[in-house]
């Protein structure tokens, strides 16, 4: 209590008419342990400040006393839901710092599994935007088309959500012999059910009214606040790393980069539907296509960077992640920085929802897709 | 004692006679009120629980889940099981509470959901009261409800509960509204306010049939509505448990949360009855005007069977919109009120009254 | 009167949507046998991991209670997480020669975090990943086991 006091001091936008609710850090909506300090007027938003670091489980400095394919299996943790891209960054950092050319089937089998898993963390969005604005139902049926998802990474990754599928140099294992026709099943399905997913939200009247004009951010706020992802794109900011800096097989396939400029909660919302119609196709380019050879080149046994520092960024479901090693020439990196997509996003959260009421700040909040453990890392 | 499952009527008499040879009339009067009061608990307790067994297993069958499966065969004690829980939780009284008011406001709740009860004619002869302004006495007492939620609010020391209840009472004011005026429509249909009359006067027809398109029309707003005054999804503000956690009933805990649990099921039983009563005909069956044969057949099937039948299909019509849509924010809620339900209604009740005039009814 | 055709065409198409998304839950209310729920520990029979699925770390024996581990340490060196403790000790071949050979290979479960890089660095694939998940006990002391069975050896020809 006698740290709400001391913001009351601090911050003289605070009027007496204003109370302060702690949204978090246990809330039905905060999706984990994400704390928010909202200054309310009757239903008003006026002020939110995050407070993160409930669940900072210091994965940088943890990073600094293990080596570089152990690193790999850390950046799992943090934004679980993008695992694959996340471990690919890494993977890739080392590997640009090594100048390693992996096969292309490394890259086409990278690719894929990206995409699988934006899909898989665009379904999880979906279902809980819904169930934050009281459609309990979308929850279910969200998770029930991830799960065949997550069947696909359990057959060729052994895991579901902790994959830890690359390895600098290429990956743990080659597909599974399986893996082609489980995706190709899963994409005809789930083009059956995305349309499903139009229907029962998209289109719906009162879904409609709770996000449209909602949360405006501007491309130049989008910009000043690092927003990226879905949600920078909705403000008109281009900031599609597939595009721009292209990793893996994304010079290879046709896709587009979806834009908006209105950049209200709607906009986010469509940007992520249509990029999941954008998944379906960027993997269905790759899926028939992946060259035969050898899933992963031959490394040292224990990996030295050379001195110097290395940047790789890839975009995750949520945007931007990026990945900065320092190294001093050893085998453990000197220091590491994982630029998350979510911390930027979140802190956006004060410019898009002020002057909006409790519930739009809700529905605000699961337009930017957060995962806590992305932010706190 | 002339037990007869199409009419009640006789048996109740009977009773009442029989009472009164061995006892003075006081002594009547306690001992029927007492019946009266055992049977109302004992019916609010069990269907109350078999409604949330009901609405966990339709939820779960819309969500192509299977909902509860352990106790019981299907889960049938789960409710049993998780009421039983319920009774032996601690009772939490958190600091700061305005202890009267707080432990006060779960009864305000259920003594108007009891109240409610009272004049719902379950089948010929089965009604505690029959008012001659019966539907007038529901609107009524089942706004009383709302203050046990202001009350529950206020006292709990919660700014989320002060919240929810200040969204409630916004809410169920403005939605009184169109219930009353939907009810209004079918009281210029029926010619009557009391209950036993309304139903008696759909023998022939349902009045949702009689009374044309203006009866349809009464008929969904008086369910969007009904839904909203029993703060059931998606108009469930008050509680909006992704917003406000659990709203005004956060603080409670064992019984008095249960009893807010119990008013809720038990008031979407009340705007499920009353919306049957009105609108398809309370306990009567289903007729059609020259089929005999078909007439016949469907008086075999007891009124009590019919009655609950009816209360079922809205239930579960209720239940259809609460796991289909996304909640309404506080400011839209009262922009579907005033901009639109209520203009509808008051459009609708002239319709009605050119259709009662012209006699263009059936 | 243009403004009153606008507010009918509003609410019906306000209520046309609600319609169709009451259409779809409706649609799968009334095929209740598409349901996908499973009911696991009634199903156990049935449930099958994939073969891939790491569930833990094993070390599979041979009917002579043969392993094929070496106690070379890799995979103690690969484990991010501490979780791989290698006890050797020295035996004596059949020419006399002293060998290093494994003591006990002592798996903390509790600490494991399943990423599988023991067992991609295992020179002699004598560790394998397991399909068994049920992990639970009762005491955090039995999570600590040891890999390699009582009175086992290192088969035959098992070079390091």
């Amino acid at each position: 209590m006698s740290e709400t006091k001391e913001i009351i001091i601090s911050t003289d936008k605070i009027h007496t008419d204003q109370y302060l609710v702690n949204m978090g850090p246990q809330h039905p909506s905060t999706h984990g342990v994400l704390r928010l300090l909202v200054s309310l007027e009757g239903e008003v938003v006026h002020h939110i400040q995050p407070h993160v670091g409930y669940i900072h489980s210091g994965i940088e400095k943890m990073c600094e006393a293990i080596s570089y394919p152990q690193i790999i299996h850390l950046t799992d943790r943090m934004d679980y839901l993008s695992a694959h891209m996340n471990n690919e960054a890494v993977a890739l950092c080392v590997e640009n710092a090594l100048q390693v050319e992996v096969p292309d089937r490394v890259k086409y089998i990278r690719t894929i599994m990206d995409e699988l898993s934006r899909l898989a963390s665009h379904q999880l969005w979906w279902c809980v935007m819904g169930m934050d604005l009281g459609a309990l139902t979308t929850f279910f049926y969200g998770l029930r088309d991830r799960e065949h998802i997550l069947d696909i990474f359990e057959e060729t990754c052994g895991a579901r959500m902790t994959v830890n599928y690359n390895l600098p140099g290429g990956l743990m294992f080659d597909i599974h012999p399986n893996f082609q026709k489980r995706v190709k099943d899963f994409l005809k399905e789930f083009k059956t059910k995305l349309p499903e997913y139009d229907e029962l939200l998209t289109g719906n009247v009162i879904f409609r009214q709770r996000v449209d004009n909602i949360g405006h951010l501007t491309l130049e706020d989008a910009i000043a606040w690092g927003v990226t992802g879905p949600s920078g794109r909705g403000s008109g900011f281009s900031c599609d790393v597939r595009k721009h800096q292209p990793y893996s097989a994304y010079p290879m396939v046709q896709f587009e980069e979806k834009l908006d400029t209105k950049g209200d909660s709607f906009v986010r919302y469509r940007l992520r539907i249509e990029e999941m119609w954008e998944s379906i196709h960027i993997i269905e380019q790759l899926i028939d296509n992946i060259p035969e050879g050898d899933y992963a080149v031959k490394m040292k046994g224990v990996i030295k960077l050379p001195e110097g520092e290395f940047y790789q960024r890839v975009e995750s479901a949520r945007g931007e992640f990026g990945v900065y090693i320092v190294s001093d020439g050893k085998k453990n990196p000197y220091r590491v920085k994982f630029r998350s997509p979510g911390f930027s996003n979140l802190f956006a959260l004060n410019k898009m929802a002020a002057g909006h009421k409790i519930a739009d700040l809700v529905a605000i909040m699961s337009t930017l897709d957060l995962v806590i453990p992305d932010i706190d890392r | 004692m002339g037990f007869n499952i199409y009419d009640f009527t006789g048996m109740t008499h009977n009773m009442h006679v029989s009472f009164m040879e061995h006892m003075s009339p006081l002594m009547t009067t306690i001992v029927e009120w007492t019946i009266i009061g055992v049977c109302y608990l004992l019916f609010i307790a069990l269907f109350g629980l078999f409604l949330v067994y009901a609405e966990r297993k339709v939820c779960a069958m819309f969500q192509q889940r299977m909902g509860p499966m352990r106790v019981g065969y299907w889960g049938l004690l789960q409710t049993i099981a998780d009421f039983i829980k319920l009774l032996m939780k601690e009772l939490i009284t958190p600091k700061g509470v305005d202890k009267f008011l707080y432990n006060l406001a779960p009864f305000i709740i259920m003594i108007a959901t009891f109240m409610a009860m009272a004049v719902l004619p379950f089948a010929k002869g089965l009604q505690t009261l029959d008012f001659d302004i019966g539907v007038f006495y529901v609107t009524a007492v089942s706004s009383i409800g709302v203050i046990g939620i202001l009350i529950a609010g206020w006292s709990s020391n919660n700014k989320y509960s002060l919240i929810g209840a200040m969204r409630s009472g916004a809410q169920i004011l403005s939605y009184e509204l169109s219930v009353s005026l939907s009810l209004v429509t079918m009281i210029i249909l029926a010619g009557s306010m009391q209950l036993s009359v309304i139903v008696e006067g759909q023998r022939d027809a349902w009045f949702i049939f009689k009374g044309h398109v203006p009866a349809l029309i009464a008929f969904v707003i008086f369910l969007i509505a009904g839904t909203a005054e029993t703060n059931r999804g998606p108009f469930d503000l008050a509680e909006a448990e992704s917003e406000l956690t659990a709203g005004f009933h956060t603080e409670y805990s064992g019984i008095k949360f249960a009893f807010f649990f119990l008013a809720e099921y038990i008031n979407m039983f009340i705007v499920a009855a009353m919306a049957v009563t009105v609108f398809l005909g309370g306990w009567m069956p289903l007729h059609f005007g020259s089929l005999e044969s078909f007439n016949h057949v469907m008086d075999f099937i007891p009124p009590l069977v019919w009655f609950f039948l009816k209360v079922g299909g809205v239930i579960f019509l209720i239940m259809w919109f609460k796991w289909t849509f996304p909640r309404l924010r506080v400011d839209q809620i009262l922009t579907l009120e005033w901009k639109y339900l209520l203009p509808i209604n008051l459009v609708n009740i002239l319709l009605m009254s050119l259709v009662v005039l012209t006699k263009f009814h059936l | 009167m243009n403004g009153l055709f606008e507010y009918i065409k509003t609410v019906f198409k306000g209520v046309g949507t609600l319609l169709t998304g009451m259409k779809i839950t409706g649609s799968y209310f009334f095929r209740p046998w598409k349901h996908v729920t499973q009911q696991y520990p009634e199903n156990r029979e049935t449930l099958k991991m994939f073969d891939r699925f790491r569930g833990e770390v094993i070390m599979p024996h041979n009917e002579n209670n043969e392993h094929l581990c070496t106690g070379c340490g890799i995979c103690e060196l690969n484990c991010p997480n501490g979780s791989i403790e290698i006890i050797s000790m020295s035996v004596l071949t059949e020419d006399g020669k002293k060998k290093r050979a494994i003591d006990k290979h002592i798996y903390h479960l509790g600490m494991c975090t399943f990423c599988n890089l023991c067992v991609k660095a295992c020179p002699t694939g004598a560790i394998i990943m397991g399909q068994e998940f049920e992990h639970a006990v009762w005491d955090r002391t039995k999570l600590t086991k040891v890999l390699n069975l009582p009175g086992s050896k290192i088969a035959q020809g098992v070079k390091e």
